[in-house]
């Protein structure tokens, strides 16, 4: 009898996290932060219809980054299971933590399978905080979460950043990020922060309101909060 | 693991019939068709309804009472027959209370549910015709005697025009070019309108005239609540424009109501 290969799980886990950093590292970032009037997301995307951000109800949203494929059918299944339970309950019992469980449960699955290909895909889900009082006093109930491909997921404060170059856009929103921004400051935060990476980088991907893709969860009276803003507004409010 | 195999409909409504049958008590009644012997007065049901629609120059109202009756008791005053459906479109709903209120929150999730797996708004032709679906998914409990109509209504971009469609029991769907009642006292409302209308009339006058249709309806048919001035009920009016649907302020309607009855 032939002895079997032995592989350490240390480096089993090791060899799928380096494929994925790998994987990652090409991905284009997502960053999401709190403004005064609620959660504004912004991608480097230049696709008209391929989006990185995307609406799962009324107060949650959904962002990625890695491959669209990979992402896309959790993106639709996020929508499936949050209509369900929302039908079978109350539209204010679906949560984005529950969500997050959910994805975080399946990616971690894939992740241990011995026979699958991990995710090479990162995700925040987000959620615009109930509020009564609509001067964003009570901002602190926003909730963004951020699940690594093995579905490690950490709640986190403020803003969260998702794709290749996320700790060099963190280590900038962690100099000029203030509390309160208003919608056309945070924008601005973000694509100067976004020019900053880029000037580094080797390819000439130019920040311009045609290059990326910027949705919002902001406290209206509307029933759904997610609202996506045109390449006309962005450049406006850009202007 | 995710359950990830039915990705690719953007039919709720399939969904939630494959996995989830609980929760369509009603809009899956095969069970019920299989024993179609248990007598219509065995258990009593919420029913009763005048709602209404009117195209308008700059759209489409849609209109319905608030009271529901069960047998010859008032059931209650204060139910909502007209819903918003998506951006541009709303329903109404006609007969037993429960599997009516449950088709329009199905229909409503299933409009919305199309919208955001794909990425753009499904047709109102395209929601016209997936109501029929419902309707005729209802057709046992129909049978039975809890019969849902619905009436459907909304405002067609490309045509740049309000748009009304009516359905039969099994799920036929016809289009009216003006206006449309429907529920017990959908008869007496559409004499008051078929009076009363005019096409391309502004929103103040088919405000009026819906009013008066509903007053109308209250009227004659016992089934239909009226405006109830001393506990403040009015019937549910929206507007369907290019801007979207706006439920008429309460305030408004009452005003519509203290000025007809001052003309009567």
């Amino acid at each position: 009898m032939s002895t079997p290969y032995y592989v350490s799980p240390e480096q089993i886990r090791q060899d799928k996290e380096d494929f994925v950093r790998r994987g990652i590292a090409q991905a284009k970032e997502v960053v999401v932060l709190e403004y005064r009037d609620g959660l504004l997301m912004v991608a480097e995307n230049p696709r008209k219809t391929t989006f990185k951000i995307s609406e799962i109800y009324d107060r949650i949203a959904f962002a990625a980054a890695g491959r669209i494929a990979e992402y896309e059918i959790l993106r639709v299944v996020g929508i499936r299971e949050a209509e369900i339970k929302g039908f079978r309950y109350y539209r204010e019992d679906v949560t984005a933590k529950w969500l997050t469980n959910l994805y975080s449960q399946h990616m971690g699955a894939v992740a241990q399978a011995w026979d699958a290909k991990p995710l090479e895909i990162e995700l925040l889900v987000c959620e615009l905080g109930a509020t009564d009082a609509p001067d964003g006093s009570n901002l602190r109930n926003n909730r963004i979460y951020h699940i690594a491909f093995d579905g490690i997921y950490s709640e986190e404060e403020k803003y969260a950043v998702i794709g290749g170059r996320a700790t060099a856009i963190t280590e900038i929103l962690q100099q000029h990020y203030s509390d309160g921004l208003e919608l056309t400051a945070a924008l601005q935060l973000v694509t100067n922060t976004f020019r900053t990476v880029e000037a580094d980088a080797e390819d000439d991907y130019e920040i311009t309101p045609q290059s990326i893709e910027v949705a919002c969860l902001e406290q209206t009276v509307e029933r759904r909060k997610f609202r996506r803003l045109s390449t006309d507004e962005v450049t406006s409010l850009l202007s | 693991m995710l359950d990830l195999s039915d990705y690719g409909t953007s039919d709720f409504f399939q969904i939630i019939k494959r996995r989830h049958p609980e929760l369509l008590t009603t809009l899956n009644s095969s069970d019920v068709v299989q024993n179609p012997h248990v007598p219509e007065s065995s258990f009593r049901t919420y029913e009763g309804t005048t709602v209404l629609a009117v195209v308008y120059d700059a759209g489409v109202l849609m209109a319905g009472d608030r009271q529901a009756t069960e047998g010859y008791q008032v059931g209650e005053r204060r139910i909502q027959k007209v819903y918003p459906v998506d951006r541009h479109s709303a329903i109404a709903v006609a007969g037993a209370a429960g599997p009516c209120i449950e088709m329009a929150r199905l229909f409503q999730v299933e409009v919305e549910f199309y919208e955001k797996t794909e990425g753009v708004n499904l047709s109102l032709e395209g929601q016209a015709n997936f109501l029929s679906h419902l309707v005729r998914a209802n057709l046992g409990l129909a049978m039975q005697g809890l019969i849902v109509l619905p009436l459907f209504a909304g405002y067609d971009l490309k045509r740049q025009r309000g748009r009304i469609f009516k359905y039969d029991a099994v799920g036929g769907r016809y289009e009216e070019d003006d206006y449309y009642a429907i529920g017990s006292g959908g008869k007496d409302a559409r004499s008051t309108l078929k009076k009363r209308y005019t096409p391309q009339i502004n929103r103040q006058a088919a405000l009026e005239i819906v009013v008066e249709a509903l007053w109308d309806a209250a009227d004659e048919d016992i089934a239909t609540g009226g405006a109830d001035l001393i506990r403040k009920i009015f019937p549910t009016l929206y507007t369907v424009t290019e801007d979207g649907v706006t439920e008429v302020p309460e305030a408004t309607v009452e005003a519509l109501y203290r000025d007809f009855i001052a003309r009567l």
